[in-house]
Formats: structure tokens, sequence, C-alpha cells
């Protein structure tokens, strides 16, 4: 990393760390939401943007693994740091399988990311048929009081999850950064580039093809812890329909795939655009329902005909990082 | 000298076509050998046997002492056995440099290490001042080069050419050649090449193998095979009829 892009990541860092003493209450649950899209598209991307295989399905990780603390905490009262690992465990297992399916038996492409659809869609029917959920009525964690910091049960005033989630984003970007650099992100992108010469150069494909699935479903079942403890609802209906999967993607991608700071300059762009224009409209009086949505839209194919690569190669070319 | 590889009676048939019968040759260490033959000869079937792309159907395939057939790819590259493919495949998107890194990584697991190791490589193909050029921006026969130091780059025993001249002119040929006769002669690597640029053949290989419809018909150095009245009635003897 060159001096210039290492003093503007502390400037970042710094301005980030003192949000919360000057940001009221909803700008950092706006905060909160780039940071947790920055994170979760930050696990998708070691799948897809570093090793090259797309999931159309990560809500499926967000949400078994929001049910699985969530669950433990809505019946037993065990708090969500004993729960995590839990709800890891059970993550990694199923995008084994997955990953097991597709590499044993040779499904790439389109067909991986549409097994990878058919996972959480039928997670999805099958949660709705759970009791010990509450199915499709949802499960509700309880709120505790507002303005204490309960660390052992992760309640606490907005400014402890905006932290918890500051802390998660850096570190998910420090893991990534180095893995990028090690062996693995070199196997990982030599696959993504073309998967006949890395076998060819002694790359065992379907190992380090797994390695990228459970290390993705394993960051991204944080991501789904904190969801549960954050919003305290969950419904299969909205936790694993397939439009929280693209949610997650639409950063790295609009970002760049593939960069280490695509998917939180994609995530940053899109919320604080995406919000901007809705608030924007309804100061003129004019509330218009998916307007967000539209924009996504939008800009998502203004920078697959312009920026193909993303904002983020092109940015940071201009501020010479 | 030892015997590198041994090809023992392979056959392999795809929905009955009989691609190779029966082929069997051996390859002495520090030695370099061509298998030629006219188009549809058999030839890419005994390679990718070889690189473990697909198995024989019968016969084996012995390496260093060992069998490897059956072996994936990946399996017969740690062997010892490195690879370039005939219609060159870069890492698109990574620097000329990290393509050759992500060879060097099979036996150095440290990175540095490996990047030191594979910019030694480079300077020897001549890619030296290409190091940080995205691998898609070089012309044909530096991706050429590319994938020669890719395969290098694994340290085999046995380097493995597919059509490694083709589509090169004269003098980007000899220019290859002499840097398979350094690697030969200076590190011991054994080649096996598979060519039709007749220029490379003589120029390079010692022993050359003669494939047609799927069976070796004659074996001997360039000379005995250019004067084998099979072979040029098979092979040689068409292309001068044209």
């Amino acid at each position: 990393m060159s001096r210039r892009a290492a003093a503007l990541l502390a400037i970042l860092g710094v301005l980030l760390a003192a949000l919360p003493a000057f940001a009221g209450n909803y700008l950092l649950s706006v905060a909160t939401l780039i940071l947790y899209l920055a994170f979760a598209g930050q696990a998708w991307n070691v799948m897809m943007g570093f090793a090259g295989q797309l999931s159309l399905g990560h809500s499926l990780y967000v949400g078994v693994a929001a049910y699985v603390a969530g669950g433990l905490f809505f019946h037993l009262g065990i708090g969500p740091w004993a729960g995590l690992w839990l709800a890891m465990l059970v993550c990694v297992a199923m995008g084994a399988a997955i990953g097991f399916l597709a590499f044993r038996f040779g499904i790439s492409g389109v067909y991986f990311a549409l097994l990878t659809i058919a996972f959480a869609e039928f997670t999805r029917i099958g949660f709705d048929h759970l009791g010990w959920t509450g199915g499709p009525g949802g499960m509700f964690l309880k709120v505790a009081q507002r303005d204490q910091i309960d660390l052992l049960h992760f309640r606490g005033p907005p400014a402890m999850y905006y932290y918890a989630m500051l802390v998660l984003a850096a570190g998910a970007l420090a893991l990534c950064a180095w893995l990028l650099r090690s062996r693995a992100g070199y196997y990982w992108q030599a696959i993504r580039e073309n998967e006949e010469a890395a076998q060819a150069l002694g790359i065992n494909t379907f190992r380090w093809k797994m390695a990228a699935v459970m290390i993705s479903s394993a960051m991204t079942s944080v991501a789904g812890v904190f969801f549960a403890f954050y919003y305290n609802n969950l419904f299969p209906e909205q936790i694993f329909q397939i439009s929280r999967s693209i949610e997650i993607i639409l950063g790295p991608i609009i970002g760049g795939v593939g960069t280490l700071f695509g998917p939180v300059l994609g995530a940053a762009l899109l919320t604080l655009l995406g919000d901007g224009i809705t608030e924007l409209l309804a100061a003129f009086g004019w509330e218009i329902p998916g307007i967000k949505q539209v924009f996504y839209g939008v800009v998502l194919l203004a920078v697959i005909m312009f920026l193909p690569n993303g904002i983020w190669p092109t940015l940071a070319k201009k501020l010479k990082l | 000298m030892n015997e590198l590889l041994d090809v023992r009676a392979v056959s392999k048939s795809f929905r009955g076509l009989k691609a190779v019968q029966n082929a069997s040759f051996t390859i002495r260490e520090g030695s370099i050998n061509a298998l030629i033959g006219p188009n549809g000869a058999g030839k890419t079937t005994v390679f990718n046997m070889v690189a473990g792309v697909f198995p024989p159907d019968s016969g084996s395939i012995v390496f260093q002492g060992k069998p490897i057939h059956g072996l994936r790819p990946d399996q017969v590259c740690a062997a010892g056995i490195g690879r370039t493919f005939q219609l060159v495949k870069p890492f698109a998107g990574l620097s000329v440099l990290d393509n050759v890194v992500v060879g060097a990584l099979l036996r150095s697991k440290d990175v540095s290490a490996a990047k030191s190791y594979a910019a030694e490589i480079m300077e020897r193909l001549g890619l030296g001042e290409k190091r940080d050029l995205p691998a898609s921006s070089l012309t044909l026969p530096d991706r050429k080069r590319l994938e020669v130091a890719r395969a290098l780059a694994t340290r085999p025993k046995l380097l493995l050419l597919d059509e490694v001249m083709a589509g090169l002119r004269p003098t980007e040929c000899d220019q290859m050649v002499e840097v398979f006769r350094g690697l030969n002669r200076s590190d011991g690597l054994t080649i096996l090449l598979i060519e039709h640029v007749m220029r490379a053949v003589m120029a390079l290989a010692q022993h050359v193998g003669v494939l047609h419809h799927g069976e070796v018909i004659a074996r001997g150095t360039p000379e005995e095979i250019v004067r084998d009245p099979a072979v040029l009635e098979c092979y040689l003897g068409e292309e001068t009829e044209v």
C-alpha cells in the first residue's frame, strides 16, 4: 500500500470512529447499514471476486446464522457470543454441502448460481414450516433497555451496534487484504481466470474452491448473527428472499468485483444515494414506493455500461493510490 | 541414462473412434523428444493422457518408477510434469509476474520466495521487462513464452510442450529453440514436444516418435525419421505433394 493510500485510510478510520460523537440516531443507523453491507459484500467478494464462483444465494447464510443465534437467545437465553460459533458451524457446513455438490459434479457458472438460489429458496420454505422459529409469523428477540450496554447479550444503544459493525467491516477488509496477498489469493485468482490452466500448474481446484465457499459462508454468518441482534425480528419471507442476496452483491459489483475497497465504496454509494433520493423526494412531498430499487437499477446499468470493472479501479487511478 | 517416462501400450477411444492404439514409448532423463504425426494422428490424445486430462482406457504410464495414469492434472504437475497449452491460457487479469508466481507457489509456499523465483525464470525467457504488464496485453510470441515460464516455475523434471512453436515466425521459433536447448543443457530438463513445425523438431529433438492413426509407426533420430519410407508415405510425403 502506498503512503498516500495509508494516510487516506487512516483519515477515514478516524472519521468513522468519531462519527457517533456528532451523528444522530438516523445517520448512525444509515452508517451501520453501510458497514453491514460492506462487510457482507466483502464476504461475497471472497467467493466471486477472488475465486470466480458466483453465489446468488448469500441470504441463505445470513438467514440461517440469524435464526441459529437468534433462536438460541430466544429459547434458551444464550447470548450471541456462544451462538455465533454454532451459527458459523452450520453455515460452513451448508456452504461445504453446496460446494461439494457443485464442484464434485462439475456444476459451474450460471448453473452454480442457480444451485445457490435453490438452496436459499428451499431453506426459506423450510423455515416457513418450522415451529421452533415461529414459522411465517416470525421470531422476535426481546429488546432490552436501549441506554444500557449489555455486551454479554449484545444489547445496547445504536452506537454500540455501529462500533461492532465498524470493527467487523475493518476486520473483514484486513482479512481480505491478507488473503489476497497470500498463496490462497493467487490460487483463487488463477482459478477465476482459467481453471484448466490453474489445475495444470498443480492447483487442486476442488480444494481451493471449497476453501473460498467455506470462508465466505463463515464470514457471512457473522453478518447474520449481527442482523438478528440488531433488527430483533426475523421472518423467513424477508431474510431468505433473493432480493436480500442481490442487496449484498450490488455493492461489490458497483464498487468493483475482486477489489478490496469495491465492496466498501459500493455499499456506501448505494445506501447514501438511495436513502438520499428517498429523503429528497419526501422533502418535496413525493412518496414514490420502490424508487430506491429503480435508482439501484439505473446505477447498475450505468456502471455496467461505462465502468464494467466497477467504480473503485477508476477512482483509485484518479486518486493515484 | 535412466528412463524418466515410460508409456506402455496405452489406448484411448472416444465413442468408438480409436484415437490412440497400443502406443508405447520411453523418454530418457535429460533428453529432448518430439512426437510428430499428421493431423488427427492422436498426438494431443497421448499428450492429454500423460498430463492427466483423462485416463487411458488401457495400458500404463509410469513416471520416475511410479504409475501416474488416472491422476488428476494437478497431481501430475505435482509429480514433476509441467505442460503448456496449444491454445495459450494466460491468467488475463493478472500481471505477467503474478501468472508465473502462481506456478512457482507449487514448490515454494512462501509468496516472496515464489516471486523472486518467478522473476528469475522470466529473465531467462526474456520476459523480465514485461513483468508488471497485464498478461492480456502480451503479443502471441510473448504469451507462448509466458506459458513456458509458468510451467517452468513449477520446477518440472519433464516439460510437455503442446505445439509451442505454432504461429511463431521463423526467427521467433529459433529463439524458442535456443531457450529450450539452454534449459536442457544447464538444468538437465527433459522435454517432450508435440510439434507440427519441422524446423523446430529437426533443430531440437534428439529422439522422434511418429504417430499415425493412433499407432507409433516409427522411432529414431530426426535424420532416421525423415528417411523412413513409412513416415514419408504417411506424413512427410503428404507435405511434399502440397
